[in-house]
């Protein structure tokens, strides 16, 4: 399918790309919501340094346009599932952000009631189904909701036509899971496409140390049969011109795709990453195309669609969104320890569920 | 003699057993350039070479399966699972070859193979970076399963889990990782797979735990009444179960309590319960005491203490099983 060279003939073809389709307010959409994703990040890391937020934590920034992109591509009713890395999609796919801190947070306001974390962002309203912490597990479930869409439309003649959008980074392609995945979903047609975050580091393992065929990762899809494509996941604008045909075609001809999204993370791999596998002149060059930057600047430049006071007017607003998110996220309750720490393992127990009945000092589960 | 932390007395244990043997070889992910996700193996790739400490890709199921044909092959692979969750999709190997290659091959062919796993939570992590999956793999006949509790034993440990010819998980619980420091020898010692410690000796009651949770005991024992005397047993073994330190513990005592991270169900205090009663039935003047994690999965952080065994909670049941 497309390749980075396809990529390049699109920008020559500038006058029929589909991002020039788009309407003004939809690309200041995902400007924004880029900006508030970044601004998002950013605080996100200072509460962790802050000690407000506890465990493991694996931030965006530098990733943005991959997922406002992505998500900006498809249906809001389709189905999206990611790894861990995934308060970038939450908020692109409209998750409250104060829901979101929330969680990290620990509060009962959070997306998963404080008890998941930054790993495990829900909203199923929104049709986001997680935030997996093990790297890959989660591809083979993208598999499954692609094919109950595909199940509900055909066999039982309900719903449109859906795709799943299931994201893995660079370090999930070495995982059985998604070749088990891949090959199930070639083999039933299932609507599902895998996009690799590609950020070039499976933690701190470069990318050529740790796959084969890093160079060009689409002979991965040809082995199953599944389309496979790669795209500069940075460019937001040429994202899109080259991510939604793809997203038409698996929507209507019920295929699976493989997308190898070139894209990079400025921060470690989490909070606590020394970075000893890349060197700070790595990082400050990929900064200089950075996603935000690029998108800016065409909305500015080319399409005369905002000026630099309207961005200023975004970046108020996203600091604003945040801060708020921040103070809802600290004036929030933690969970009630009777309440929750039994909640949700099962819908009823039943009395004879023994011993979690059992609670700190003789108090029962109140669910019994 | 060193005065190191549990980290560092791992980290020596394989630096002297690399020195000592050229068939011992490190492999996980991001053990060598990185050092590991808690700096366990910093060192080892600069000292020994990348063919000795190997990085692999991010594939547990890989990593397992073939340090299992390393093992197999004549060597004696540590390989390295980040978190206990990421034992899952290493699961299959583990369980259904490593444990079972011995006996399949009716003794012809065995996998000294040793599973270095992070374990227990504490750290504020969430699940599957907090579990203790101990008493899944000591339901597996083939597998020995230890965790040591302190440097000095974790030192020990290692050098006999690396030398034995069937595969050993080896617990590490990462919630003492660096909590203390314990003199270390720098001389060769091994602390033998399947014996318990009296860690300190007592006449009332007998409290049986292993990891992270021994230190708790240890805090709990300050809280209870100086006329209270009791004697705690560290595992260090969970499997093979060192029963015979127990059974003369608790005729001594009895009672007893046992304490662990795992949830109450099923956990591996249910075990020793089971075998304190067959062994010792007519010694008890009291029913078997457990403190354990609930039957609910590691809630994130604000809860996490709730869910851990709390020293409170220990001592009270020491309190209950003396008076009772």
């Amino acid at each position: 399918m497309s390749t980075a060279t396809a990529d390049k003939d699109a920008r020559t073809k500038s006058r029929k790309r589909p991002s020039a389709e788009l309407p003004d307010k939809t690309l200041v959409g995902w400007l924004r919501d880029m900006m508030l994703i970044r601004e998002f990040e950013i605080r996100t890391m200072q509460a962790y340094s802050n000690a407000k937020i506890g465990g493991f934590c694996h931030v965006y920034i530098g990733q943005e346009a991959l997922a406002v992109g992505t998500i900006g591509s498809v249906n809001p009713d389709d189905p999206v599932i990611t790894a861990y890395r995934d308060h970038g999609h939450a908020l692109a796919r409209g998750m409250d952000p104060g829901a979101c801190m929330a969680e990290m947070y620990g509060k009962i306001t959070g997306c998963a009631k404080g008890k998941g974390g930054s790993m495990h962002m829900f909203d199923k309203p929104n049709h986001l189904y997680g935030g997996h912490g093990i790297v890959g597990a989660q591809t083979p479930l993208g598999a499954g909701l692609a094919f109950a869409a595909k199940y509900e439309h055909e066999v039982m003649g309900k719903g449109g036509k859906k795709v799943a959008l299931c994201y893995l980074g660079d370090g999930a392609l070495n995982q059985g899971a998604l070749h088990e995945a891949m090959n199930l979903a070639g083999l039933m047609g299932l609507p599902v496409i895998y996009i690799v975050e590609n950020n070039g580091y499976s933690m701190g393992t470069s990318i050529g140390r740790g796959t084969t065929m890093s160079e060009d990762l689409t002979k991965k899809a040809d082995a199953y049969g599944i389309l496979g494509a790669t795209i500069d996941g940075m460019d937001i604008l040429n994202l899109y011109d080259h991510f939604k045909p793809i997203v038409d075609t698996c929507r209507e001809e019920s295929r699976p795709a493989f997308i190898d999204m070139k894209t990079y993370r400025y921060h470690g791999h989490s909070m606590s990453d020394p970075q000893k596998y890349r060197t700070k002149d790595e990082v400050e060059g990929v900064k200089q195309r950075d996603s935000i930057e690029l998108l800016a600047a065409y909305l500015m430049d080319d399409r005369k669609a905002i000026t630099e006071d309207d961005r200023k007017a975004i970046d108020k607003e996203v600091k604003a969104i945040v801060r708020d998110a921040m103070k809802f996220a600290e004036e929030s309750p933690v969970p009630d320890v009777d309440a929750e720490l039994y909640s949700d393992v099962y819908v009823n127990p039943s009395p004879g569920c023994s011993p979690i009945r059992e609670y700190v000092k003789g108090a029962k589960n109140p669910l019994l | 003699m060193a005065n190191l932390t549990l980290v560092q007395a791992i980290n020596l244990a394989l630096v002297q057993e690399m020195e000592a043997d050229e068939r011992v070889m490190v492999l996980g992910e991001d053990v060598g350039k990185n050092g590991g996700v808690f700096r366990v193996t910093e060192g080892l790739q600069e000292r020994f070479g990348e063919d000795r400490v190997v990085d692999t890709p991010l594939a547990e199921s890989g990593i397992m399966g073939s340090s299992i044909g390393l093992a197999v092959g004549g060597m004696r692979p540590v390989a390295e699972i980040q978190f206990e969750g990421f034992l899952g999709p290493a699961y299959d190997q583990l369980v259904n070859h490593a444990a079972r290659y011995r006996t399949r091959s009716r003794g012809a062919v065995t996998v000294p193979l040793t599973v270095r796993v992070p374990v227990g939570g504490g750290i504020h992590a969430p699940e599957l970076h907090s579990d203790s999956p101990e008493a899944i793999y000591a339901h597996t006949p083939g597998l020995k399963v230890v965790m040591p509790a302190s440097p000095y034993d974790a030192k020990g440990l290692l050098i006999s889990a690396i030398r034995d010819p069937d595969p050993v998980i080896y617990f590490e619980p990462k919630r003492i990782y660096r909590a203390f420091r314990e003199e270390v020898p720098e001389d060769e010692y091994t602390i033998p797979i399947g014996k318990a410690k009296v860690v300190e000796e007592g006449e009332h009651v007998t409290v049986v735990s292993w990891g992270a949770m021994v230190v708790d005991c240890l805090k709990a024992m300050d809280e209870l009444p100086e006329d209270l005397s009791v004697e705690l047993i560290d595992l260090r073994t969970i499997y093979p179960l060192d029963i015979d330190c127990i059974v003369e513990s608790v005729k001594k005592t009895g009672r007893c309590v046992v304490v662990h991270e795992a949830p109450k169900t099923a956990g591996y205090g249910a075990e020793i319960t089971a075998q304190v009663m067959e062994h010792c039935f007519l010694h008890l003047e009291a029913p078997v005491q457990r403190v354990a994690g609930f039957d609910t999965f590691m809630p994130y952080y604000k809860l996490e203490l709730e869910y851990l065994p709390s020293v409170e909670r220990i001592a009270e049941a020491i309190g209950a099983c003396a008076a009772y």
